[in-house]
């Protein structure tokens, strides 16, 4: 004899694999209702096989008490007594010939609705959705809203370029993270939440940096890449990449208060290098890292590029290629200028020659994604700097960062000049026989050595890793930003 | 892929085929039985097919419906020796892949045979597992074991995809 209240319940064998791989189990309650709640309380990854969205019963699981449908009893009030047998049956159907729903389930019409409604989607759009592949290179600012929309909007495939982990500091505006994913793998996180708001998305990792040993096969597989990077290298990486694929290539930028939007067309161009066919000087333009960035900008300028994306999906209205535009939050402006694909484009023009994908690092100047060259900047690392601060005669300690960043962290000693204002101050560092220069990653501080030893300064090296790195390395009590 | 070797007993096959054939025009269906043991250990040795009215009301050419307390009946007489771990049903004059309405309507960890019955000639089959975290079906080998009286000559090895 069971206990009062208790109820066996009986799970068929496609769904045992959720409880342990148990045919039957115990539970209390009064209701089959609060029967099945209970199992599904106990056995969590049980609880979508048995319920939809909405918390009712799915319409192919059928539920008897003791033998009993309960559709013809109370359904789920029905009333159970101790000792009671509820089975949990697969109602099984199916069959040949033309889909019923043309490609989409009831429950996929009821998520995609609102599109279904519009006659530039309906049914056809949102299956060409379904079935599309898109290729987001960077899930940070641009990619959190490109990628949460685009899975929303039922973008059948979405692949996720990106190696980096959530950082406190991202949480400002990389929206796909909060802050209890601090320090796991974005990736990781990024694909759980796009697979929590829309389970009929396949979510396709793809961890580590996009390089030009991969870069080609990763593009093959996929119908539009969103360009949503922060560094030179592998901006002209992805812009190579889609012309020699031969895919759109939905370009996003951000900068303090502003942004850019294009749509790269491919082979036929124009491309980034029709744009602009020389990167800049290695760390002339500073990343959002060192210049700071409006949390919300990459939101609206992510999300131009996913509106993009769903027009050259679609094949609807009339998408941004050719054109550039330019977003200015502060005099919330837009813009446009004009793109053309250029007759001497060295890679998509008709007298292209590069074929392949080249050395990006190399081709931008820099060591690393980001990174300064090294090699050629003399600099200090932190605990070598902690140490001659105590000397008798410390070097003087120049900090080339803006006021807003002083005012957060400094270190002990130094003097700000802002990069912008060291060609006229540079007065105030004369007779200084060793300086330090340090800013906040060791971006600005290369320039200004480089500039103060063409000034004719000696004995002037930069902080490695700026005060960043000297807050990890030496005084976690400073502020990192 | 590294799929354990399933396999479906030809003598099971005879059974479904059988039941496709004297079912044409329309759709049949039924269970496909394997020992539990083996089951447990990972390994699906499709032993049986049981056959079971197809109680749609409607379409009956390409639609089936299993009646859930025969399922549940089933399920009961065979155990403990033996599970239920797929179905069957034919697909009239279309071929041997599930069709949307299956896919829509398909349970995890269940074996699904698709058996294409053509007016004329041999049938074909496929099987296919569905996959709860993407929702599509999956293709799955099934090798046949022992033979069968009955056995047409060649082209029906394994069940992946007749497309």
């Amino acid at each position: 004899m069971m206990a009062t209240g208790t109820v066996r319940v009986e799970i068929p064998t496609p769904l045992r694999g959720w409880v342990d791989g148990q045919a039957a189990i115990e539970v209390e309650g009064s209701t089959v209702g609060t029967v099945l709640e209970a199992v599904a309380a106990r056995y969590p990854a049980l609880r979508p096989h048995l319920f939809g969205p909405t918390g009712a019963l799915r319409g192919f699981v059928s539920i008897y008490l003791n033998q009993e449908d309960i559709r013809y009893r109370e359904r789920e009030a029905t009333p159970v007594r101790p000792g009671d047998v509820i089975s949990i049956v697969p109602a099984i159907a199916g069959g040949a010939g033309e889909p019923a729903t043309v490609g989409l389930s009831r429950e996929e019409m009821q998520r995609y609705s609102r599109h279904l409604l519009l006659p530039e989607v309906g049914l056809r759009g949102q299956r060409k959705l379904k079935e599309a592949r898109v290729l987001l290179v960077g899930a940070g600012g641009l990619g959190s809203p490109t990628a949460t929309y685009l899975a929303a909007a039922g973008v059948g495939r979405i692949g996720l370029v990106e190696f980096d982990t959530v950082d406190l500091s991202n949480l400002q505006r990389q929206i796909l993270y909060t802050t209890e994913d601090l320090g796991r793998p974005k990736l990781e996180v990024a694909a759980e939440r796009l697979r929590a708001l829309n389970p009929e998305v396949t979510v396709e990792p793809h961890p580590g940096p996009l390089t030009s040993a991969n870069a080609l096969d990763l593009l093959k597989g996929y119908d539009v890449v969103v360009d949503g990077t922060d560094n030179f290298p592998t901006r002209y990486l992805v812009n190579d990449a889609a012309v020699l694929t031969g895919i759109p290539n939905v370009y996003g930028s951000i900068y303090r208060f502003e942004g850019q939007v294009t749509v790269f067309g491919g082979r036929a161009g124009p491309c980034y290098r029709c744009l602009y066919p020389e990167p800049p000087p290695p760390n002339l333009v500073p990343s959002c890292a060192e210049a700071g960035v409006l949390g919300v900008l990459p939101g609206v300028v992510g999300l131009l590029q996913a509106i993009e994306t769903l027009k050259l999906l679609l094949g609807v209205g009339e998408p941004l290629i050719g054109r550039l535009l330019l977003f200015d939050a502060l005099a919330l402006r837009f813009r446009e200028l004009q793109v053309r694909a250029s007759p001497d484009c060295d890679l998509c023009g008709p007298k292209a020659t590069q074929r392949g994908l080249i050395d990006y690092p190399e081709f931008c100047g820099v060591s690393a994604p980001g990174a300064p060259n090294a090699s050629e900047i003399p600099s200090i690392l932190p605990a070598e700097l902690v140490g001659r601060l105590r000397d008798r005669d410390p070097p003087l300690l120049l900090d080339v960062r803006e006021p807003e960043e002083w005012a957060i962290a400094r270190i002990e000693g130094a003097r700000l000049i802002p990069l912008g204002e060291l060609a006229e101050r540079v007065d105030e560092l004369t007779g200084a026989r060793e300086i330090v220069v340090y800013c906040k990653m060791g971006g600005r501080s290369a320039r200004a050595v480089a500039q103060l030893t063409e000034l004719g300064f000696r004995g002037v090296r930069h902080l490695d890793g700026g005060i960043d790195r000297w807050s990890r390395d030496v005084d976690p009590s400073m502020p990192r930003y | 892929m590294t799929d354990p070797p399933w396999s479906l007993a030809a003598s099971a096959l005879a059974v479904i085929e059988a039941h496709g054939r004297t079912s044409y025009p329309e759709e049949c269906c039924g269970f496909l039985v394997a020992p539990a043991a083996e089951v447990s250990r990972g390994v699906r040795r499709i032993r049986e097919a049981i056959p079971t009215p197809n109680r749609a009301t409607a379409d009956r050419h390409r639609r089936y419906v299993i009646d859930p307390l025969e399922l549940a009946r089933v399920e009961r007489a065979i155990a403990p020796s033996a599970l239920l771990v797929g179905i069957y049903h034919s697909h009239p004059d279309h071929p041997a892949v599930p069709s949307e309405f299956d896919r829509e309507r398909a349970w995890p960890w269940y074996t699904y045979l698709v058996l294409s019955v053509p007016q004329t000639g041999a049938p074909t089959f496929g099987a296919f597992e569905w996959d709860p975290t993407t929702h599509q079906f999956h293709p799955r080998r099934l090798r046949i074991e022992g033979g069968a009286p009955s056995d047409p000559p060649g082209g029906r090895e394994d069940g992946e995809d007749n497309r």
